[in-house]
């Protein structure tokens, strides 16, 4: 009977090969695809088996982090000042992800990154355990405070960008959120996300106005159309007469723009026109000058694109195809033109550095577990929208809106300012409560340090430049000062 | 020339290997003490306090076996003791250490080193009281009796987790009886074909190429055979079936030494396995599992991909004992059926090949009882455990890791489990009762009065 059982041995140890082979496959072929798979719990698992790094303002973290029981996940995710910093951080949840600079530099801050793989080497040696890294923001606590304060309980934004180099010094959104509320798992996380959610609060509190909300610009748009006859030529002298009627007939329509209340515009200086924001001579100057170079100048001032600072922002819109009668109007910063509180900052920003815009960034660097930089943004030029003689020209306008036109409210003692005010119509038959509108920028002895642009939504009063001065200067002014140190 | 030198027999056998088999039970209590300290730092920073009774335990009860092995079976084979110890202390490391997952609801490894103190006693039982093994070929037709009433007993009983393969004695708990009719069952065809096995192999007809034996000769077994097929298949033991199946074709092979047997064994489970995948919603679904492991169902990941995930996280080194997420296979048997998940997902790709090599150590040292065995009967005892015990690892292996659809049953030694360890105790214990007999030396000749005058002549 001895051959057949040496053939059952054969066969038996042909079982025990298949066995072999398969585990073989299984966890070294498969592997790697099947312990990333987006399904396995394990990857949520080590996301959060360690503490994230923090990210960090002014030297300050702003977040932090708790170990939690009874649940697959260890650490969970604090934020100091949630509601405020949060169009900054975005949020870290165990059961709902990730967004803004935590989603943007989650394998940074989870230390899974390539870039930590020395650090994670090193801390594998030594038995540590692994850490993530740190992001430390461009951004400017006190600015930041001054914004989210003074917003207050309204609904609106503000974006404040260093024109020197593009940093991002504050972006604050009302009403806010604390993602601290549904960091964890459990039921009363789920509760607090499902209340934040748009379908169960119509304020929308998750909605990132400074970055992601684009408003219809208003007056302050007229920047741009200032800027835009200057480069172009149209306009050399800003303190000669324009020749401007009061009220314009919309070319090619029977319709005619007016302005609001009694202000002096007919045939008003460059200058004037932008200290009483006459929608006249800005709207005739849009259609005079033509589609092609108003596209040209808004899209040298980063309408109609992403920016990624390295979050994103949405595009601000200049409609590449008009009418000449929808160029006079979306010159005013009407029709379509809509923008993001980022854009108008940026407008701010290049004007106020002589005709540079340099690109906006939020994340200044990474720093490993072990305070080495592991990256570091350096400031970058994005485009040049204005010559410098005429940004000089176009800051002088803008230092006489707030010296004595319709900006005195952001008036800082000893300091030079210069501002623009803006309402924006809204909704059908302009029935909903317009958009206030306020973008400015401080000068100092080194340049300007701060260009800050604040939109209010919940503007109640009607008039233009009363509205944008009223309601936004004032927020803008004090971000001004806190980053001024005043 | 001397009287002692005067016979071509000798007296002095191999060696006995008792030191061997000590040395390698030091190892195999060793290993599965330091595993638990390991699971216990892992798991609460601090070294289990039930160690010192866990260790001493442990090596009492392998001691213990060792010392009656050395009086009652002192040529068996070294090697089977150590690894059923080894495995056996692993599994209740793996158990006491999924115990510290609440999710996976009570403990169960206290009841389970309490089985394997039963299963140890059991297995010292069997070599103090089974002298020799051919006395089990008295008890062919009592066995057939048995093995019919063990297969047919779960059937008066509710079943659990949609297979009826429990028996439930009230304060005793429940039992699986088809672990005991694989060994009974095995007695029964190694004595009936021990027996018959002439008649099956030499008056058989041709038939297509195939030599069929006479009903007569192959009637019972057959019948037996399908009765207990049929049975398992109505309690949708599967598992079980096939490793009777499996167990009957290789017996089969073994004693008449026909090839035809293997050619008819894998048409009737080929045929069978469609057959029943297709009628049965049971098997379907783990013939769907098994080709599409990774789909999600009712919108979850189901217990297969969860097995996959377990072991594709392990990786090559695994992420060390107690600190892997095979709870996350959850559902009812994480201890039992999925226990090599946890194996290749904590001891990872490089652990889960060493238990699998000791399985392969324990069946090659059980096939090498079956050629060492000089009695027929012996043979294929021998054979039939060892087959079984072989097919048993295979369709339980194959069928965590994906190779084949999953069948419920208990991987031998390591998993959670009473009747299994148990009866696998036993099962290792007649093999060894076979192995110690085998490799015996052949008693001296009796001193014979004329030894003097007769010279033996060598004509070598």
């Amino acid at each position: 009977m001895n051959k057949p059982l040496r053939r059952v041995a054969v066969f038996c140890g042909l079982l025990v090969l298949a066995l072999l082979l398969r585990v073989n496959y299984v966890q070294f072929v498969q592997a790697d695809q099947l312990s990333n798979d987006p399904h396995n719990r394990r990857v949520a698992i080590n996301q959060y088996a360690q503490p994230r790094g923090d990210i960090i303002v002014d030297g300050k973290a702003i977040t932090g982090h708790t170990t939690t029981t009874g649940s697959d996940f260890k650490y969970k995710r604090t934020y100091t000042d949630g509601p405020m910093w949060a169009p900054v951080t975005g949020h870290a949840s165990q059961a709902f992800g990730t967004s803004f600079l935590e989603g943007v530099e989650d394998k940074f801050l989870t230390g899974n990154d390539d870039r930590l793989f020395f650090n994670r080497t090193i801390d594998l040696l030594t038995g540590k355990q692994k850490q993530g890294g740190n992001v430390v923001t461009t951004l400017n606590a006190k600015a930041q405070e001054a914004a989210f304060r003074g917003l207050g309980d309204k609904k609106g934004a503000v974006a404040a960008i260093d024109p020197r180099t593009g940093a991002i010094l504050a972006l604050a959104s009302t009403p806010s959120y604390d993602p601290s509320t549904f960091a964890g798992n459990s039921k009363n996380d789920e509760k607090s996300w499902v209340g934040l959610q748009k379908g169960s609060d119509t304020d929308d509190p998750m909605l990132n106005r400074a970055l992601r909300q684009t408003y219809p610009p208003g007056s302050t748009f007229k920047l741009v159309t200032a800027a835009a006859a200057l480069q172009s030529g149209a306009i050399t002298d800003v303190d000669k007469d324009t020749e401007s009627p009061d009220p314009y007939p919309l070319p090619g329509t029977t319709v005619n723009l007016v302005n609001e209340g009694s202000i002096p515009c007919r045939n008003a200086s460059l200058r004037n026109a932008l200290k009483y924001s006459c929608n006249t001579v800005f709207g005739k100057l849009g259609a005079d000058m033509g589609l092609k170079t108003m596209v040209d100048e808004s899209e040298l001032f980063g309408f109609n694109e992403e920016q990624f600072v390295p979050v994103r922002a949405d595009a601000s819109n200049f409609d590449t195809k008009m009418s000449p009668d929808q160029v006079a109007q979306s010159s005013i910063g009407q029709f379509d033109t809509a923008a993001t509180p980022l854009q108008m900052a940026m407008v701010a920003a290049a004007i106020a550095n002589n005709g540079t815009l340099m690109k906006p960034y939020e994340v200044d660097k990474l720093v490993a577990p072990n305070l080495s930089t592991i990256s570091q943004t350096s400031p970058s030029k994005l485009s040049q929208p204005l010559s410098p003689e005429n940004a000089q020209k176009l800051q002088s306008m803008m230092e006489t809106v707030v010296e004595s036109g319709t900006g005195t409210n952001a008036r800082i003692r000893d300091v030079v300012v210069g501002g623009k005010t803006g309402t924006a119509q809204n909704g059908v038959n302009n029935k909903g409560t317009p958009y206030a509108w306020f973008v400015s920028y401080a000068k100092t002895d080194q340049g300007s340090p701060v260009a800050v642009a604040v939109v209010v939504e919940d503007a109640s009063a009607n008039r233009d430049d009363v509205s944008g001065g009223g309601f936004a200067a004032p927020i803008a002014k004090r971000v001004m000062e806190a980053v001024l140190n005043k | 020339m001397s009287a002692s030198n005067t016979t071509t027999i000798t007296s002095i056998g191999a060696p006995n290997r008792r030191n061997t088999e000590l040395a390698l039970l030091v190892f195999a209590v060793l290993i599965p003490v330091f595993a638990y300290v390991n699971a216990g730092l892992a798991k609460h920073d601090q070294v289990p306090a039930g160690l010192l009774g866990y260790g001493v335990g442990l090596g009492l009860l392998a001691g213990v076996a060792h010392l009656l092995v050395r009086k009652y079976a002192p040529y068996a084979d070294p090697l089977m003791l150590p690894i059923a110890t080894l495995l056996n202390g692993l599994g209740l490391v793996l158990i006491w250490r999924l115990d510290q997952e609440p999710v996976l609801g009570k403990a169960m490894a206290p009841n389970q080193l309490m089985w394997s103190t039963l299963g140890l006693a059991l297995f010292v039982m069997v070599l103090i009281f089974l002298k020799d093994h051919r006395i089990l070929q008295r008890y062919t037709y009592i066995s057939m009796m048995v093995a019919l009433v063990l297969l047919v007993a779960p059937i008066f009983f509710p079943g659990v987790n949609g297979a009826k393969i429990w028996i439930t004695l009230p304060g005793i708990g429940s039992l699986q009886p088809g672990e005991f009719a694989k060994i009974v069952i095995t007695v029964f065809f190694a004595g009936y074909l021990m027996v018959k096995r002439d008649a099956l192999a030499l008056a058989s007809r041709r038939f297509m190429g195939l030599y069929l034996p006479r009903g007569r000769d192959l009637g019972p077994i057959l019948v037996i055979w399908a009765i207990s097929l049929l049975i398992l298949v109505f309690e949708t033991d599967l598992g079980t079936s096939l490793l009777f199946f499996g167990l009957f074709v290789i017996m089969l092979y073994v004693a008449t030494e026909r090839t035809s047997w293997i050619v008819f064994g894998l048409l009737l489970s080929a045929g069978g396995a469609v057959l029943v995948s297709s009628f049965e919603p049971h098997v379907k679904e783990r013939v769907h599992n098994w080709l599409h492991p990774l789909q999600l169902a009712n919108g979850g990941v189901t217990e297969t991909a969860q097995t996959m995930y377990a072991f594709g996280s392990g990786g090559i080194f695994g992420s060390g004992l107690g600190q892997g997420y095979s709870r996350l296979i959850g559902g009812i048997a994480p201890k039992s059926d999925y226990i090599l998940a946890t194996v290749g997902e904590e001891l990872g790709l490089a652990g889960l090949m060493a238990v699998l090599l000791l399985y392969a150590l324990l069946i090659e040292r059980g096939i090498r009882t079956a050629l060492a065995a000089r009695d027929p009967f012996g043979k294929l005892l021998a054979i039939g455990l060892s087959g079984a015990f072989a097919l048993q690892v295979f369709v339980v292996a194959g069928g965590v890791t994906g190779l084949i659809p999953l069948t419920g049953m208990t991987m031998p030694f390591l998993a959670q489990g009473g009747s299994s360890v148990i009866a696998n105790w036993a099962l290792v214990a007649i093999l060894l009762r076979i192995s110690d007999t085998a490799r015996r030396p052949a008693p001296s000749p009796a001193p014979s009065p004329d030894a003097e005058a007769t010279q033996v002549v060598r004509s070598q």
